[in-house]
């Protein structure tokens, strides 16, 4: 046998199996990732973008908080993991699913089901279009009382039409056998078998795997789950008349303080410098009170005002001002054609502001 | 602003404009520049939302770009990007 049959008989290595796997930024998906490396596949992290994700951005609007708190918790994972993250964008795509969830929300507007069948098959047209040969989630059995009961994976799985091609490398052993196990890419035995609530399992593993910081456990994925947020989200609806929103819309629900005194109206107050600063960069969407004769927040009017009830707004948001105990406050009015007028102002006395108009 | 930061603000480039996005959309609008532009090898980044000092340059290293300079003014944070520089 000559050097050139020797090599042909030896078998090319094969080339790693690729798995894209779903980085919510959170610890069990960093662990998902990290199991599944560790069987020596080849992983991608793919995080969507609904608009509604807990990010960075009350931070980043609000004039506190340390610059670690600021970077992005998928980003950063990936980077822990040495892997790379495509973030993509799904805000339109998202707006049927939050609006019409064909299996309802749960104690929020958190629509779970629906939003983890929709990211599934998002993850499903990425892994086709990329060629990636199979999908991991970080997903628990029982750990999320909505979407993560054993029968609801299983649903999940089959909506998706991904049965088999859908890996929870943390509940695996709980779970039918996928075809990556029984093609023999990854071994059941190196799969977990963790289930419910307790973090300790998960905890004790990222110790074991050498992470030594990571997401909060268990938070939250997004905005929707937040009871005050999810109140003001049907506020926006129930004044609008129609369930639809933009980005714009749900950006300001994370800012400020929201006041609707009258149907017609609602008012966002910045709490601090930050925010008012980033309700200014709104300036040319909404009618805006700023106080000119005192310290004091940027308020925005969002909805139809009369000379009656811009008074009364201009009152409220004086009450936000250092000039709350002054008989008068100076308030610039900014309309939307941008001309400008000023209002003098005697500040709402704090008990005359109701509790009701509290969003 | 020092000679680097006057340097790349002043350096002819494409510039992207991600004034007043929030994390991640800065990331988001710079991955589809880039994957929509491949003939652009350098570009400036013009960001408001202090999370891209982090996030740029982790998204940039992970993808093969690097931040070549940075610079903050007037609430500004511009990165000179170079792209496919591994
Ligand atoms: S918490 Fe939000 S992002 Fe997470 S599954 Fe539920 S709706 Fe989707």
């Amino acid at each position: 046998m000559n050097e050139s049959e020797t090599a042909k008989n030896i078998p090319e290595p094969a080339a790693p199996r690729r798995a894209v796997a779903l980085i919510s930024g959170g610890l069990d998906s960093m662990l998902a990732v990290r199991v599944m490396q560790q069987q020596g596949i080849y992983v991608e992290g793919i995080n969507f973008y609904t608009g509604f994700c807990v990010e960075g951005h009350t931070q980043a609007i609000r004039t506190s908080g340390g610059s670690d708190e600021k970077r992005n918790s998928a980003l950063w994972v990936a980077d822990q993991l040495g892997i790379r993250l495509h973030i993509i964008d799904v805000i339109e795509a998202y707006k049927p699913v939050l609006l019409a969830p064909r299996h309802g929300y749960g104690s929020n507007l958190n629509p779970c089901l629906d939003c983890k069948i929709f990211m599934l098959k998002k993850a499903k047209e990425w892994l086709e279009a990329n060629g990636f040969d199979f999908i991991i989630t970080g997903e628990v059995v029982g750990q999320r009382p909505m979407s993560q009961l054993a029968a609801k994976l299983r649903i999940i799985s089959k909506k998706t039409e991904l049965e088999d091609l859908l890996v929870r490398p943390l509940s695996g052993k709980h779970l039918p056998e996928t075809l990556p196990e029984r093609e023999g890419w990854i071994k059941r035995e190196g799969l977990y078998d963790f289930n419910g609530r307790s973090r300790k399992p998960q905890i004790a593993l990222a110790r074991a795997f050498g992470f030594s910081d990571w997401s909060t456990p268990a938070g939250g994925c997004c905005f929707l789950t937040d009871e005050n947020y999810s109140r003001k989200l049907r506020d926006l609806w129930q004044a609008q008349g129609e369930r639809r929103y933009e980005l714009d819309d749900i950006m300001l629900l994370k800012v400020g303080r929201h006041l609707r005194p009258l149907p017609e109206f609602k008012l966002l107050i910045g709490r601090d410098e930050g925010e008012s600063n980033f309700l200014y960069g709104y300036r040319k969407q909404f009618i805006t009170l700023d106080i000119v004769s005192h310290n004091g927040p940027i308020t925005l009017i969002d909805g139809t005002v009369d000379a009656t009830t811009l008074h009364l707004a201009a009152r409220i948001a004086a009450r936000y001002s250092q000039g709350h105990a002054s008989d008068s406050v100076v308030v610039n009015v900014r309309r939307l054609d941008g001309s400008e007028s000023t209002l003098m102002v005697v500040p709402l006395p704090k008990d005359e502001v109701n509790p009701a108009w509290m969003i | 602003m020092d000679d680097l930061s006057a340097a790349v603000a002043a350096t002819p480039l494409p510039e992207l404009n991600l004034r007043r996005l929030l994390c991640p959309l800065p990331v988001i609008r710079l991955e589809q520049y880039v994957a929509a532009h491949p003939e652009v090898t350098q570009l400036r980044v013009v960001a408001t939302d202090p999370g891209v000092k982090h996030d740029i340059p982790v998204w940039c290293r992970m993808n093969g770009h690097r931040v070549i300079a940075l610079s903050e003014a007037d609430g500004e944070i511009i990165q000179l990007i170079q792209i496919g520089s591994l």
